[in-house]
């Protein structure tokens, strides 16, 4: 009795899941969607969660966040905002590039920071005309990047640390590089107290502004960035194993994709477009490196972009997008004494909500496919019993 | 067919050579405690460096040590049990915020327990996160991380903005302190109001081979000793105790090695992990209240100084056992202790790795290791040249020590370490079987 029924239940499981795959590709849009509602989910729910915040703590919650809106979405702040997302755009990339090939490379905080006092050091000591300046700092930038995170990267080749250890120590060993490298050669001796830099870049050296003093022209070389990012990730040869070797190395492997080679190359890659973080603050606001001046916590904001961004290209800049417009709003908030802090505070509840529905959601689709196939095998398998 | 046929007498044999090479292995690390120490005692001697191990530099290096032993006691908890905590630093900043504000507001005491409460509170969001909904645990350290520290800035600007000397980055400074004390007969300290001899005070100060030393050292751990500095030492043997020796411990360390294993067993996997995790983020939040109560008297934003991420640098340098966390933190704590107080005798300390690469190499030729021996030798040489060479190391790189030195640990001697099989693999309840 088995064997009759065992028969023609195991031709229909070829057929049955031969459709499911055939309709897996239709419902790639439908996960896209997914995904995006539970993004935006995730945003809500760290803004109702920040409401209840404010509220507790005696602020008007809908005051805060009109105020917000309001403001925001003024011409000018519309600029501000595309201008505090830059730096976010590279650094969420950088991290991205490392995620797509399963490498979680903490250590871009270390090595923007290191790439902004090379570049600025070299940048300031070379001539050259104008455009060619400017393109050498950014060349200088991307190769210090590439640099310090090359270290990691053989670590992890040649003696198997784990990317995330090293890269937290490193982060910490390029402060203190950094701290010394500044204070013993490439400091300008002319400066004095807080304001201590090194020497100021040339007039040829200095990125033009798009519009006067509100957006430096950084911000395209950000989003040319992420332009190579989507066609190298998802439209290349390269990207392809890239992403094979992050989603199943094994399988990577045994089709002739060296595992080391693609780290290697991915996480140089993480570091190259770390090394540019910093450059809209070097190239075009204070022409220099200045322990003081430069901006910190950038690399660690970039994860929560990626995170929130889904290291999707358009995710990425969507998501700088939203953290530079919380950004440019915290001047006014303070002035209608709401704590300016609370910008900061809805982007990090928005991160944790994020990765948490994100799994969530994973989970739910996981259940609701496996449901599906289920119930098609068992409606087919009824099928051909009767 | 035959079968091995294990005989009591086996099993007796077994256990004394287990006993035995127990036994050695105690012998072993006496005997090298001994010969780095009389390193030490020669080096200070040779060099007049009297700060290497005088009292000040040990109590110093305790004070330091503090909040990376925590730290350290909270990776390990956090691993044991299966989960990477990467966001030990932000349960940290928990820690130090918590306790900088109830301190202000209700004396140190209260602060250092609701640092403790904070850090369980930011260990159980980890929780929630790593353990029931399975996110990547280092993606959830690392938003623990951000969360924590912007989190605590906007509860500063609440609660700290115009109040008298606080402000968005700090609080204002507190009134009371944890007491501290002397050890009596050991350090001088009081007994029912009769002020005891002070035995390693006198010992110290004769400055005579090892004995000085031995007496700097024991004055440094037991002369002006705060209370909390007393129960993060006492955490150590509690954590050992705890973890190998209880039936608490035993299911916890396998949740951490082999949790389908254990579940099949009747093991409560995720409850454990929970327990764990919580555990781990009181000890972080209790390091972190010592760093706002005890090394200051404010809480200050940054204040943490990434001594979380030494903290799991010391777990990795430790092999993921307490008295190894120990060791590491000792390690970095006098790295850090000398540079504050005398950073001027860090050379000297390079004549002593010198004497103690030369024991090495010694020990490696009898024993017949060529590679031990020639990287020994290459190392006392380097070491050497260094210290008739460098008149002072910049401050700046001495602090870059612990995590050059994990990283070095990690490349050279990976693979001696044995970390929880387990640990960074999400689990779900059943999911093994």
């Amino acid at each position: 009795m088995s064997n009759e029924q065992q028969i023609p239940l195991g031709k229909d499981v070829g057929t049955g899941l031969k459709k499911i795959s055939t309709s897996s590709t239709a419902s790639g849009l439908q996960t896209g969607l997914f995904t995006l509602a539970s993004s935006l989910a995730a945003v809500v729910i760290a803004l109702a969660i920040c409401a209840v915040l404010l509220a507790v703590t005696g602020k008007n919650p809908w005051q805060a966040y009109s105020t917000i809106i309001e403001t925001g979405t003024e011409g000018d702040k519309l600029l501000e905002m595309m201008k505090r997302a830059t730096p976010l755009i590279f650094s969420a990339t950088a991290v991205a590039v490392g995620f797509k090939m399963n490498l979680f490379n903490i250590g871009v905080e270390g090595q923007y920071l290191f790439a902004a006092l090379i570049a600025a050091t070299v940048g300031s000591r070379v001539s050259l005309p104008a455009p060619l300046h400017v393109l050498f700092i950014l060349i200088v930038a991307v190769v210090a990047g590439a640099a310090w995170a090359s270290i990691a990267a053989m670590l992890k080749v040649g003696r198997g640390v784990h990317e995330v250890i090293s890269t937290i120590m490193l982060n910490y060993v390029a402060l203190s590089v950094i701290q010394w490298l500044f204070e013993n050669f490439f400091r300008d001796k002319g400066a004095e107290g807080l304001n201590v830099k090194t020497k100021l870049l040339p007039a040829s050296g200095r990125m033009p502004d798009i519009v006067d003093d509100r957006l430096g022209g950084m911000f395209f070389v950000a989003l040319f960035v992420v332009f190579l990012y989507w066609v190298l990730v998802f439209k290349s040869r390269f990207g392809f194993r890239l992403r094979s070797s992050g989603l199943n190395p094994g399988a990577a492997r045994t089709s002739g994709i060296g595992a080391n080679k693609m780290i290697f190359i991915s996480l140089l890659v993480s570091g190259g477009i770390a090394g540019l973080v910093a450059m809209q603050s070097v190239l075009g606001e204070i022409y220099a490196y200045g322990p003081n001046a430069t901006p910190t916590q950038l690399g660690f904001l970039g994860i929560a972009v990626a995170l929130l961004g889904r290291h999707h290209p358009i995710g990425i800049v969507v998501s700088a997008l939203l953290f530079g417009f919380l950004d440019s709003t915290s001047a006014q908030l303070q002035l209608a004494e709401i704590p300016s802090s609370i910008v900061k505070l809805i982007q990090a509840i928005t991160v944790l909500t994020v990765v948490i529905i994100n799994e969530a959601t994973i989970r739910w689709l996981n259940k609701r496919t496996a449901e599906r196939t289920a119930a098609t095998l068992i409606h087919r398998a009824e099928v051909a019993a009767s | 067919m035959s079968t091995v046929e294990v005989t009591p007498g086996d099993i007796a044999a077994s256990t004394s050579k287990r006993a035995r090479a127990l036994a050695n292995h105690r012998i072993v690390m006496l005997v090298s405690a001994f010969v780095v120490l009389a390193a030490m005692s020669f080096t200070r001697i040779w060099t007049d460096q009297q700060a290497l191990t005088s009292s000040q530099t040990i109590g110093t290096a305790l004070r330091v040590m503090v909040p990376i032993l925590m730290a350290g006691i909270a990776a390990l908890w956090a691993e044991r049990c299966g989960v990477l905590n990467i966001g030990i630093e932000g349960m940290m900043i928990f820690g130090t915020w918590f306790g900088g504000y109830f301190a202000w507001q209700h004396g140190a005491w209260v602060g250092l327990a609701m640092g403790v409460l904070g850090g369980m509170i930011a260990g159980t969001i980890h929780a929630v996160a790593t353990v029931h909904f399975g996110v990547n645990q280092t993606i959830s350290g690392v938003v623990m991380n951000i969360f924590a520290f912007y989190g605590a800035r906007y509860l500063s600007d609440l609660l700290f903005v115009g109040e008298q000397g606080g402000g968005v980055s700090q609080s204002p400074p507190q009134k009371s302190a944890i007491p501290k004390f002397d050890v009596p007969f050991l350090a001088g300290g009081d007994l029912f109001g009769w002020k005891t001899p002070d035995i390693f005070g006198w010992f110290e100060d004769k400055e005579w081979f090892l004995v000085g030393d031995l007496g700097g050292i024991g004055r440094g751990l037991t002369y002006n000793i705060s209370w909390a500095t007393a129960i993060a030492l006492a955490t150590v043997p509690i954590t050992a105790w705890v973890m190998w020796r209880t039936r608490f411990g035993l299911r916890l360390r396998s949740s951490g090695e082999a949790p389908s294993a254990a579940e099949t067993l009747g093991v409560k996997v995720v409850r454990l992990r929970y327990a764990g995790l919580i555990i781990s983020g009181g000890c972080a939040g209790f390091g972190g209240a010592t760093m706002s109560i005890v090394a200051s008297s404010y809480y200050r934003q940054g204040q943490t100084q990434g001594n979380g991420f030494i903290g799991m640098a010391t777990l990795i340098f430790g092999n993921w056992r307490p008295m190894g966390v120990l060791g590491g933190a000792s390690l970095f704590g006098y790295s850090l202790g000398i540079k504050l107080v005398a950073n001027d005798s860090i050379p000297a300390l390079f004549l002593f790795i010198t004497f103690v690469a030369g024991c090495m190499l010694i020990v490696s030729l009898v024993r017949q290791k060529a590679v031990t021996a020639i990287s020994a030798a290459v190392a006392g040489a380097l070491f050497f040249y260094a210290y008739h060479t460098v008149q002072e190391v910049p401050e700046s790189l001495t602090q870059a020590l612990p995590y050059v030195i994990t990283l070095v640990v990690l490349a050279t001697a990976s693979q001696r370490l044995r970390p929880p099989a387990m640990a960074g693999v999400p689990y779900r309840p059943g999911e093994g079987h």
